[in-house]
């Protein structure tokens, strides 16, 4: 091989190798290595600045009863460990809210995984507005598994939202977003034909193609079901326990 | 979407080299150290005095121009050629323009050289920085020889195009003979402005990880390894909240990656005659590109690392983490060209040049190596018994690490893995350098037996793209204090699933080998996943000095320490 040959020469020279600096002491500082170590201004840095982002979940057209628009918004503003958090949901069908909520929250990292947020929610529809506090815990849960549990105390009494979320991937653009909702509230709320424990369960699969990592289109499906009391009081009503809805959209974020 | 492999004919075409400085390399605006010709062809006269001027200068590598930082116009900077035991003196003027994407205010660091406080270049530590016109004279003895290079260390200017290859003749003959002598400095360019990088960084830490496992790879894991051992291995990941898939931040989906300041498809070309001994300078000016190299046909004679001589090596590839330097000498004889093939080690792109007889010669590319993929002992979280864990044998983890939310790992089992060539280099059928082949040529330049030991663990956050040192970033920690004269030992562990290439300013790092002896003089060492490593420091320079990780997006992201040297 060529190294072969390159070996025995290299090494040759390398006989000639320069002695060094070897067991020198340490010279004492001079005046001018003195005046050279002045203190400077205080170094710029990056590693607390504030970022953002802005995710829209669903941004969806549903075939329901008729055409409606939907939408699941989050976003951050912060630094690594305290963040300004916004959220908001809704649906909009004949130029109406159908329903529409924002809740404002801030958050602090608890540990690697979670952060604990507390802040205000706000239900512009259905009904008059009323206004919650809101308390949490959100993370990525083991296995990939992105987990958002929250309380709620306020206008309407008490509630709780468990949320679940995967990515299953068929590819790396083709992902199917497995997603799971549950409600509970503390007590009855005939008005909105809500009843006291479980009240509703949602089942999503949302199948995604990622064009860009920024920009998903996505056909899915979303199962609704009242549970246990507020099935009753829907029956009762003659309002349907449940549906099924198609929904097409994108997923984007900024 | 159209395949991003950059050996499609597509991706060629979206990254080939449409026009701009690269092509006839330095623009040269009356600057005495500008050579006439692309960095690396030729290299300047030894001088004593440069009149370098930064500024903003637009390029083109991917067919979009983007407005670059240059030096006299130049991207890569001029090549800079020092003659050790001279005084050397450079006036450095800020030409940025009002306004400019990339900040005010500027400066020039010279990476691995011994400098008074004042001279090193590291703006809010050493000195104030350079404003936006005004000039800094930066003057200093040049005490040592070899293979080196200078950076902006001025926020995000690095990633910009702000570096150059510096070169230092040695008073003594070197230990080696060669005909021609080339830098090959490799970088990393983005369209993107490097602060929206960072931001996106911050928002989708895995952005450019295009390559993660899916369903397919589960099912085929399931038929060769069976479903429970897959599922186990699959919830020991999903456990820690990482994919095995992650080798690298930023990669060729953001990257186009340069020779020279050229791009593949631009093919930088130094010539030989066959039979030369050619001396190659390889320097990794990358903001957070690990390159792995090599020659095809060629065996690589390694003779300097970071600078410093070391006995000779001969390997056919070699991994350059960001910042290091290596001087190689090959001896191309019986093909008119040969291929200087450079992939980053996530395996998703590449950047080549050609040793060739004459110009406008190419040799084959060979294609990218399969992607590597991480094992639970690459990141130090495989246990040598299975349930009997010795806990005396157990790494003492920093309290600064305990129940921080900035910290989502730590090595269970790190060590110096100073025989293994790196993640996807193993058993590939080739020679492959790691850092147990490397030895000074010389004795411990000091002799003195570190008189106390300073450990410091690489820490962070993988989605919260947060970094830092003991579970503390640099805004919040109190900086490491040297006394003067002082012999020590920094050992540092590493607690991430990334590596981390670790430079400290101002005074040598010596590397220790396995019994704790010198090994190698280096300025920037190499910190694998899962390693545990440690380096001599003889604190002979007073004042403030940094120490940080030399992936540029680390470093802002807090993985740095102040280290100050002071008088009893």
């Amino acid at each position: 091989m060529m190294a072969a040959r390159l070996l025995p020469a290299l090494l040759a020279c390398a006989a000639a190798v320069h002695a060094g600096e070897a067991g020198t002491a340490v010279p004492a500082p001079t005046d001018a290595d003195r005046a050279a170590a002045a203190a400077a201004a205080a170094h710029e840095f990056h590693d607390n600045d504030v970022h953002g982002m802005l995710l829209w979940n669903h941004l969806e057209y549903v075939q329901d009863h008729g055409p409606a628009l939907a939408w699941d918004v989050r976003g951050w503003l912060g630094t690594d460990l305290d963040r300004l958090w916004l959220r908001s949901e809704g649906d909009r069908a004949d130029g109406r809210f159908g329903s529409a909520d924002a809740e404002l929250l801030y958050g602090h990292s608890v540990s690697a995984w979670w952060d604990v947020l507390a802040g205000v929610r706000h239900d512009f529809r259905p009904g008059d507005g009323r206004t919650w506090a809101a308390l949490g815990l959100q993370g990525p849960a083991p296995l990939g598994f992105d987990v958002s549990a929250t309380a709620y105390a306020g206008g309407g009494g008490t509630a709780a939202r468990l949320q679940i979320e995967y990515a299953l991937l068929f590819t790396n653009r083709l992902i199917l977003q497995p997603e799971l909702n549950l409600w509970l509230h503390g007590s009855e709320d005939p008005m909105r034909e809500l009843g006291s424990g479980i009240s509703t369960g949602e089942a999503a699969l949302r199948l995604r193609y990622e064009f860009t990592r920024r920009f998903a289109p996505y056909l899915g499906i979303e199962w609704e079901r009242a549970l246990g009391a507020t099935a009753s009081l829907r029956r009762a009503a003659d309002t349907g326990a449940g549906s099924t809805r198609l929904v097409l959209g994108v997923r984007t974020w900024f | 979407m159209h395949n991003r492999s950059v050996l499609s004919p597509a991706a060629l075409t979206r990254r080939r080299f449409v026009q701009g400085l690269a092509a006839g390399g330095v623009l040269g605006l009356g600057a005495r150290a500008a050579p006439a010709a692309p960095p690396g062809s030729t290299l300047p006269p030894a001088a004593t005095d440069f009149d370098l001027t930064i500024g903003e200068t637009a390029v083109n590598f991917t067919g979009r121009a983007r407005p670059a930082i240059t030096v006299n116009g130049s991207l890569p900077a001029p090549v800079l050629r020092w003659r050790q035991g001279t005084t050397v003196s450079v006036n450095v003027r800020n030409a940025l323009p009002a306004g400019s994407i990339h900040g005010d205010a500027t400066s020039l660091h010279w990476h691995g050289i011994l400098v008074p406080a004042n001279m090193d270049g590291v703006p809010g530590m050493s000195f104030n920085g350079i404003r936006r016109g005004e000039a800094y004279r930066y003057r200093f003895p040049v005490k040592q020889a070899g293979t080196y290079w200078y950076h902006s260390h001025s926020g995000f200017q690095e990633q910009a195009g702000l570096y150059g290859a510096l070169i230092i003749d040695p008073l003594e003959p070197e230990p080696f003979a060669y005909d021609r002598d080339y830098v090959v400095q490799l970088s990393d360019w983005t369209d993107l402005a490097p602060h929206a990088l960072f931001a996106r960084l911050k928002k989708m830490a895995d952005y450019d990880n295009l390559h993660q496992r899916t369903l397919g790879d589960f099912l085929r894991d399931t038929r060769s390894n069976g479903f429970k051992a897959t599922l186990r291995e699959r919830a020991m990941w999903g456990e820690m909240r990482m994919s095995p898939t992650d080798v690298a931040d930023v990669n060729a989906n953001t990257y186009t990656y340069l020779m020279n300041g050229v791009t593949a498809p631009a093919n930088w070309t130094g010539l030989f005659k066959p039979g030369e001994r050619v001396r190659l300078r390889f320097i990794n000016s990358a903001a957070m590109t690990y390159f792995d190299v090599r020659i095809p046909g060629l065996a690589m004679t390694v003779v300097a690392v970071d600078g410093q001589y070391v006995h000779p090596v001969t390997v056919e590839e070699l991994r350059i983490a960001v910042a290091e330097t290596f001087d190689v000498i090959v001896q191309p004889a019986g093909q008119d060209a040969f291929t200087i093939f450079a992939q980053d080690c996530a395996r998703t792109g590449y950047v080549r040049g050609t040793l060739a007889t004459r110009q406008g010669l190419a040799a084959p590319v060979p294609p990218l190596d399969p992607r590597p993929l991480l094992t639970m002992a690459d990141v130090g979280m495989a246990h040598p018994g299975h349930m009997d864990m010795d806990m005396e044998g157990m790494p003492k983890h920093p309290p600064g690490e305990q129940h921080n939310p900035l910290v989502d790992n730590q090595s269970l089992m790190p060590d110096s893995r100073l025989s293994d060539p790196g993640i996807g280099l193993r058993d590939n059928g080739r020679q492959v350098l790691n850092y147990g082949l490397l030895h000074s040529l010389f004795a411990d330049p000091d002799g003195r037996e570190p008189a106390r030991e300073l450990e410091l663990h690489l820490t962070g956050h993988m989605q919260k793209f947060a970094w830092s040192f003991d579970g503390i970033k640099f805004s919040a920690a109190e900086p490491l204090r040297l006394d003067y004269g002082e012999r020590l030992r920094i050992v540092l562990v590493n607690d991430t699933m990334m590596a981390h290439p670790i430079h400290l300013h101002g005074m040598w790092s010596d590397l220790e080998d396995d019994a704790g002896a010198f090994q190698l003089r280096k300025h920037t060492v190499d910190m694998p996943p899962g390693s545990r490593r440690s380096f001599r420091v003889r604190a002979d320079a007073l004042g403030s000095w940094a120490c940080h990780c030399h992936l540029l997006y680390h470093m802002e992201a807090g993985m740095m320490r102040e280290v100050v040297v002071a008088e009893t």
